[in-house]
């Protein structure tokens, strides 16, 4: 099962550690990052494989916003399925 | 591999731009509640629905959780109650909708519809009852919504009806004046009812569907208007119009994704998806909007009902390839008290009712969230109704009359009716009396238009 985490925030040091960290923990495995900072603006998009995550749905995107919010930045969890639907006849 | 910018668009979208699914709304058939005890058949109705809906909630949570979508509301439309009356002749409906009501906030939903009749025709055993205690049954429920079909376009208009549900309108809002006149809120007057309508006050669930089955309604004003600023400056009308396709487009297919995962985790066939552009009160989440950034310096102004007409169009060519099944009221929604941008119109004086029946030619549904005076006469809202009614039944669309007359209150004033009913300015209404041409009754005949075979 595919997600994606988008990061959008103030660029600083330690957004990608702190967030893939948290995916090790949880057994979350990180298979795609894009990342680009706009007018100052960081954003980073991974895509990642749930499948054998440790917690669920949920209780991973809990942890996964805490982390942002630690760092002040916006993090989305979301499941691959309504970009494909939205993007892609 | 995923686009960057189509995931930053999407999120963007739900995140900046109000796009929601406005509604799962889950139907439900009634028709195997019947029963001659009424109380019998209370208890099978409530059995049902907390049977059949006991998850909706749950289900629609877990979606958002998981998907990012806001589901706004979680519905459910049932029979027409007045079939269920017609096999227990000395029933009080007011039993019923406070069933529907109690089964509603059992299962935690917002709105329960279909305490309803169809009387398109004429009145079956049941009907002139369920109507005579619609005022009544709104202003002893919270979350149960009414509507009457009065007319079609094979049928014609059934005008004994269409005088019937004046008085039934300003009675709706006498009996709750101190609560905002709500009960008229929760009471929408019916030309070509849709059968699969997740969008309240008019859902029920129609006699062809299955016994049950889950609809959705899309929203995303806000969505389009911002597609408008960012990709179609300087664009000509054709231009335009492709910009609202492709955003609707986006829009329906959320749409139909959320549906199909509904469906599929409740165990219950996955019914239409209703495109339609629905607005909130919230700033920029407005049709009003939509038009204004097309050109207009104002919602109801003149080149109002042709940009309307081009939104109405385009939202649906751009849906229609989006989702494999379509239906319910499917156009861009303007009901006043809803979209801020139709508020600020109508307080200014350049929305007017007459403007807004003019548009309501050319999109979905009908005089939507309008307040009027309170000393509007009973038979002035009749006639409005036989207006907008053949409208309906000549272009072969469904229109409808949603009006609340504001009790004690003259133009100038406003309910505010709070959440997503939103408020409204008291619009003037033109009181020339109908009174003899109501008073006639009878029959509309059925249009040349109806005629096709």
């Amino acid at each position: 099962m595919q997600a994606v985490i988008t990061v959008v925030g103030t660029d600083k040091v330690g957004i990608l550690a702190k967030i893939s960290g948290i995916c090790a923990e949880e057994g979350v495995n990180v298979e795609e990052v894009t990342q680009s900072i706009l007018r100052g603006t960081f954003a980073m998009i991974m895509m990642v494989n749930i499948e054998n995550a440790k917690s669920d749905f949920k209780t991973l995107t809990q942890r996964l916003q805490q982390g942002g919010e630690e760092l002040g930045i916006d993090v989305h969890v979301t499941r691959q399925e309504i970009f494909d639907a939205m993007h892609r006849i | 591999m995923i686009n960057t910018n189509d995931i930053i668009e999407t999120i963007g979208m739900i995140n900046d731009e109000n796009l929601d699914v406005r509604t799962v709304t889950m139907g439900i058939s009634l028709l195997d509640c019947a029963d001659p005890d009424p109380k019998r058949a209370c208890e099978k109705i409530y059995e049902k629905i907390v049977t059949r809906a006991k998850y909706l909630v749950p289900v629609c949570e877990s979606i958002t959780a998981e998907y990012s979508i806001p589901i706004v509301n979680k519905r459910i439309s049932v029979t027409p109650i007045s079939m269920l009356l017609a096999s227990s002749p000395g029933a009080n409906p007011v039993e019923y909708a406070k069933t529907l009501d109690r089964a509603a906030k059992a299962v935690g939903v917002n709105f329960v519809g279909g305490f309803s009749a169809l009387v398109h025709k004429g009145f079956a055993a049941g009907d002139a009852r369920l109507i005579e205690a619609i005022p009544q049954a709104l202003a002893e429920t919270d979350f149960v919504c009414s509507s009457v079909n009065i007319g079609s376009t094979k049928s014609g208009i059934n005008m004994d009806a269409v005088a019937m549900m004046g008085p039934v309108i300003r009675k709706a809002a006498e009996r709750t004046k101190d609560n905002n006149c709500i009960g008229a809120a929760k009471l929408v007057v019916f030309c070509n009812a849709p059968e699969d309508n997740p969008f309240m006050a008019g859902a029920f669930h129609g006699v062809g569907e299955p016994d049950c089955a889950i609809n959705v309604g899309v929203s995303g004003p806000g969505a389009v208007r911002s597609a408008l600023q960012k990709h179609a400056k300087g664009l000509d009308l054709a231009g335009v119009a492709e910009t609202v396709k492709k955003t609707a487009f986006k829009i329906t297919r959320m749409g139909q994704m959320v549906g199909e995962l509904a469906g599929k985790a409740l165990g219950v066939p996955f019914g239409i998806v209703d495109l339609s552009l629905a607005p909130t009160p919230a700033v920029g989440d407005s049709v009003a909007a939509v038009l204004e950034e097309m050109g207009l310096e104002s919602v109801g102004g003149y080149g109002t009902t042709a940009a309307l007409a081009l939104l109405n169009d385009a939202v649906k060519k751009g849906g229609v390839m989006a989702s494999g099944l379509v239906g319910g009221l499917s156009g861009a929604f303007i009901p006043v008290s809803e979209d801020a941008g139709m508020i600020a119109a109508a307080e200014k004086g350049i929305l007017t009712l007459e403007k807004l029946e003019a548009m309501t030619a050319v999109c979905s549904v009908g005089l939507d969230m309008i307040v009027v005076p309170g000393d509007t006469p009973a038979d002035v809202l009749s006639a409005m109704i036989a207006d907008e009614a053949a409208i309906g039944m000549v272009n072969s669309k469904t229109t409808a009359v949603r009006v609340i007359p504001a009790i004690g209150k003259k133009v100038g004033e406003q309910l505010n009716f709070g959440g997503l009913l939103g408020y409204g300015p008291v619009m003037p209404v033109n009181t020339a009396s109908p009174a003899a041409f109501i008073a006639r009754g009878g029959r509309i005949p059925a249009p040349l238009q109806a005629l096709k075979n």
